[in-house]
């Protein structure tokens, strides 16, 4: 059987930072090709650079399609082939029907006058194509997600679909609609119908896959036939995340104190849907002079469970204890929390970190002006002192303390924020997602930076989805899954094949799924 | 940081300098050219003293509203509310001293007050509720109108007690000798006014230099305060000619110092900037967006109050359509002073400016006898193109 779609030598680079590197991935018609790897390896950018999100000539390599080479400008020219991406975060609009989703851009119609009872004929038939009992007229907000995906699936073979591909499409599903949906994909796979599977979850990768390619780092490291091999999860976790790891991280000798952090029997609730519980009565802890890494997939509940610790700034109906230095406090507030000595560097520095039309001074001592203001009057003198000061301390590289922080790169960015909650002299820093998208070098830096922290005897919190990170910085490691603590190393003996381990354990375990990814902006290469 | 620009070649800095500072600057000199221009058309009429003191008084309203319109723009929200509120708080104040004979200090106290109360209702529903501004001063815009007819009865009510018209028509008192027509006090202040505008300036910015922080050039710096003072001194001295500062300038003069205190040096004025800048970050930082927010509008409420008052004591008279369409001069001149739309850019300096450029525009058209109907078609497209140009600038 020939290839319905072969990619060639694909490489793609986002400011000096390699995203793919001389990747070959073909799929035949009527092929379920599973790609899995780590959050990052490269399996969003791909997709993307498959369906034209990335135009032709921002990448290298070469695209073949039905035997001919294609040179996608937008998804617009990839659609018009048959190639339906369906995203993690889907793209429908809430408060408009089933039917007017479905036919979107392209409804039947004559003379511009939209022909509705074609659009409801149509729109019953592909409902029940994809297994969907709801009429045409629901409003997309009053359906579950797991329904929002059909609607989605039926929307993609409205456009005459040839080769769907799914990123992530059981992460936010319950058992029953993940069955349901990867029923539906082999129903398609008998149609004819090539797809993608993009998915974490490695027991269904095994139950519908013809064909796992594994990503890592960019690169094609392993592919497995599943009709001519066994399927072993342990190989295909091997080969996601085997890498060398004797690289760029500092030195550190940890000098643990006591502890100055316990949470005890934490428990959050979803803000917009409060019955739906995201983190699970959990107890965490960090010592004085300790880096604590916090792993688990995207939506594991990891941002949420720390934001809800600041101040509660996230979720509803928080209960649970926290003691600082062995007082139990209350934080109602974020202002509460900063004067607690809690700091809080968020994973999206430019939506909650920055205040990017404003100069990198301001941005500094945002979280403290008190300490510039007596009076309540800013001394202008002062503030630019300590900005200055920060500014040499973290290398911040600006033009000067006055330049916009939305000129910066992201590293510099980075150190920004770190200076605003530094500046607020934190007990316990919580680090979220510290080096997402940060060139190699600036990275570097923030490990320094961190290192001093703790060595300063401040209990250090990173929340990373970059495994070899938390195993290059942390004296220990949790790993969050599903709302809950799923395993704890000592730093020296974690491994990324433990970690993994014990996160798909707990998947199939409890086989609910991985809480919203979107709902927090999930993370995307 | 000061070495790199210090090595450049001088000419080189002056430019950059200018470039960097054409969008701070842009405005004051458009509104000198659109006064000289209307100097020139009117055969010297716009600056004769007396006109100019009516300029003054005619547009201290706008300028009162405009300080807390900015702040309200500034946090990324709107208040087309103000208008209303000024003539329902100019009725109220009629109400108050002409038909219950109130005493007018606790009269003026009072709506005041009541401004503040119609600034924290509307606020409470845009700040803890996030009811868009939009629609809930579109809705107080009509309850507010609405109650000022329901409180005149549809009549004009008048004539106020003298003590409260000195309020807008009153100058200051004269304690010097008087020389012909000369008013040697307000001279004597405007002297005194520009050199503590130059002595300030000169203060700062050699506090900045001993600290090694890089400040304009000096050329730039003495030209700019000759030219400060003698614009104070030449206008002073205009208005001196006349019959004096009017009181209605000394508060605004006033207000204008301590607003652009508030928001240049004040803790509450960065964080407002921060609000508008960005309200989730400023959240995540401790900052009390709600309430911060909540206090604007309340600030609002007052100035319109202040500003109903100033307009009803200059009439003389309480009529139900005093303050219509003030929300659209107020909004225009924050517009034209470069205030973001989005929220988190705005300066006090500029939305005083801006209202100034309407006022001159509305009094040099009146003067040329421009039609009502033209004036508003010309004075919407001055605030379109003000716009675009900060736009165009920003992209660069």
């Amino acid at each position: 059987m020939t290839a319905m779609l072969e990619m060639r030598g694909v490489s793609k680079s986002f400011a000096g930072v390699q995203a793919l590197r001389d990747v070959n991935f073909s799929v035949q018609a009527g092929q379920i090709h599973a790609l899995v790897g780590e959050n990052g390896a490269g399996k969003s950018t791909l997709m993307k650079v498959l369906s034209g999100v990335y135009p032709h000539g921002s990448y290298e390599g070469t695209i073949v399609f039905d035997g001919e080479e294609r040179r996608f400008r937008d998804i617009n020219d990839s659609e018009a082939l048959g190639i339906i991406i369906i995203h993690q975060e889907l793209a429908l609009i809430p408060l408009m029907s089933i039917a007017e989703n479905i036919f979107l851009s392209h409804p039947p119609s004559q003379l511009g006058v939209i022909d509705r009872d074609e659009v409801y004929r149509r729109t019953r038939e592909l409902l029940a194509q994809v297994g969907l009992k709801e009429s045409p007229d629901t409003l997309i907000t009053d359906l579950g997600v797991g329904k929002q995906q059909l609607v989605e699936i039926a929307k993609a073979l409205s456009k005459r679909v040839r080769m769907l591909i799914l990123d992530e499409p059981t992460a936010s599903l319950n058992e029953a609609d993940s069955a349901a949906l990867l029923e539906r994909l082999m129903k398609f796979r008998e149609q004819g119908i090539g797809s993608v599977l993009i998915s974490h979850k490695l027991n269904e990768v095994a139950k519908v896959a013809d064909h796992i390619t594994v990503l890592r780092d960019g690169r094609t490291v392993d592919g497995i036939d599943c009709r001519t091999e066994q399927v072993q999860e342990d190989r295909i976790i091997r080969s996601m995340v085997n890498r060398d790891l004797a690289h760029r991280f500092p030195e550190r000798s940890a000098k643990i104190g006591e502890p100055v952090l316990k949470v005890e029997n934490w428990s959050v609730y979803h803000p917009i849907h409060p019955e739906r519980q995201v983190i699970k009565n959990v107890n965490f802890g960090v010592r004085r002079g300790e880096v604590v890494g916090i792993a688990g997939l995207m939506g594991a509940g990891r941002t949420e469970f720390a934001m809800s610790l600041f101040g509660r700034s996230w979720g509803t109906n928080i209960t649970g204890r926290i003691r600082l230095e062995g007082n139990e406090i209350v934080l109602p507030s974020v202002a509460a929390a900063i004067d607690a000595g809690l700091a809080y560097v968020t994973e999206d520095r430019k939506q909650l970190g920055l205040i990017l039309a404003d100069d990198v001074r301001k941005n500094i001592t945002l979280a403290s002006l008190d300490q510039v203001a007596p009076g309540k009057v800013i001394d202008d003198i002062a503030e630019l002192k300590v900005a200055s000061d920060y500014r040499n301390r973290m290398r911040i590289r600006c033009s000067d303390v006055y330049q916009e922080t939305g000129q910066l790169s992201g590293g510099n960015q980075q150190k920004v924020v770190l200076s605003k909650w530094l500046m607020t002299d934190p007990k316990v820093l919580i680090l979220d997602e510290p080096t997402r998208g940060i060139d190699v070098g600036a990275k570097y830096e923030i490990y320094c930076i961190i290192n001093e922290l703790a060595e300063a005897g401040r209990g250090v919190v990173v929340i990373s989805s970059e495994m070899p990170e938390l195993l290059g910085i942390c004296d220990r490691i949790c790993v969050m899954n599903d709302g809950a603590f799923v395993g704890e190393f000592a730093g020296h003996e974690a491994t990324q094949e433990k970690i993994m381990r014990a996160i798909m354990r707990n998947e199939r375990n409890n086989g609910n799924g991985v809480p919203e990814a979107a709902e927090m902006g999930g993370l995307q290469p | 940081m000061t070495d790199k620009t210090v090595s450049l070649p001088e000419e080189r800095r002056h430019t950059g300098f200018i470039k960097n500072n054409l969008r701070n600057y842009g405005m004051l000199m458009s509104l000198i050219a659109i006064m000289l221009f209307f100097q020139v058309m009117t055969g010297g009429t716009l600056l004769q003293p007396l006109n100019l003191t009516n300029l003054v008084l005619q547009n201290s309203y706008i300028v009162i509203m405009a300080l807390g319109m900015l702040l309200v723009i500034v946090t990324g929200h709107i208040d087309l509310s103000v208008g209303s509120v000024a003539g329902f708080v100019g009725a109220v104040a009629a109400l108050l001293m002409v038909t219950y004979k109130v005493d007018y200090t606790v009269a003026f106290i009072a709506c005041l007050l009541l401004g503040a109360a119609i600034g924290a209702a509307q606020g409470y529903w845009v700040a803890f509720f996030g009811i868009p501004s939009f629609i809930v001063t579109l809705a107080g815009m009509l309850v507010f109108k609405g109650l000022a007819l329901a409180v005149l009865q549809g009549q004009s009510l008048g004539p106020f007690p003298p003590t409260f018209q000195k309020l807008s028509s009153g100058f200051i008192p004269e304690f010097l000798p008087e020389a012909g027509t000369l008013h040697p006090t307000s001279l004597l202040i405007g002297a005194v006014l520009a050199l503590g505008l130059v002595y300030a300036s000169a203060k700062s910015r050699s506090r900045e230099q001993s600290h090694g922080i890089e400040v304009e050039p000096y050329a730039f710096f003495l030209g700019k305060s000759v030219v400060l003072a003698c614009a104070v001194l030449y206008f002073t001295y205009l208005i001196a000619t006349y019959r004096g500062l009017p009181n209605v300038l000394v508060i605004m003069s006033a207000l204008i110092a301590l607003y652009g205190f508030v928001t240049r040096r004040t803790v509450i004025g960065r964080q407002i900037y921060a609000v508008g800048g960005n309200a989730k970050a400023a959240k995540l930082s401790g900052i009390k967006t709600e309430r911060l927010t909540f206090f604007t509008f309340v600030n609002m409420g007052v100035l319109a109050a202040l500003a109903g008052l100033v307009f009803a004591a200059r009439l003389n008279t309480a009529t139900p359509k005093a303050g219509l369409g003030f929300e659209l001069d107020v909004i225009a001149a924050c517009f034209i002073g470069g205030a973001s739309a989005y929220g988190g850019v705005g300066r006090v300096g500029g939305a005083v400016v801006g209202a100034m450029i309407m006022g001159v525009m509305n009094n040099g058209m009146s003067i040329l006898g421009i039609g009502i109907d033209y004036q508003q078609v010309i004075k919407g497209l001055v605030l379109l193109g003000a716009v675009c140009i900060d736009v165009y600038n920003q992209r660069r």
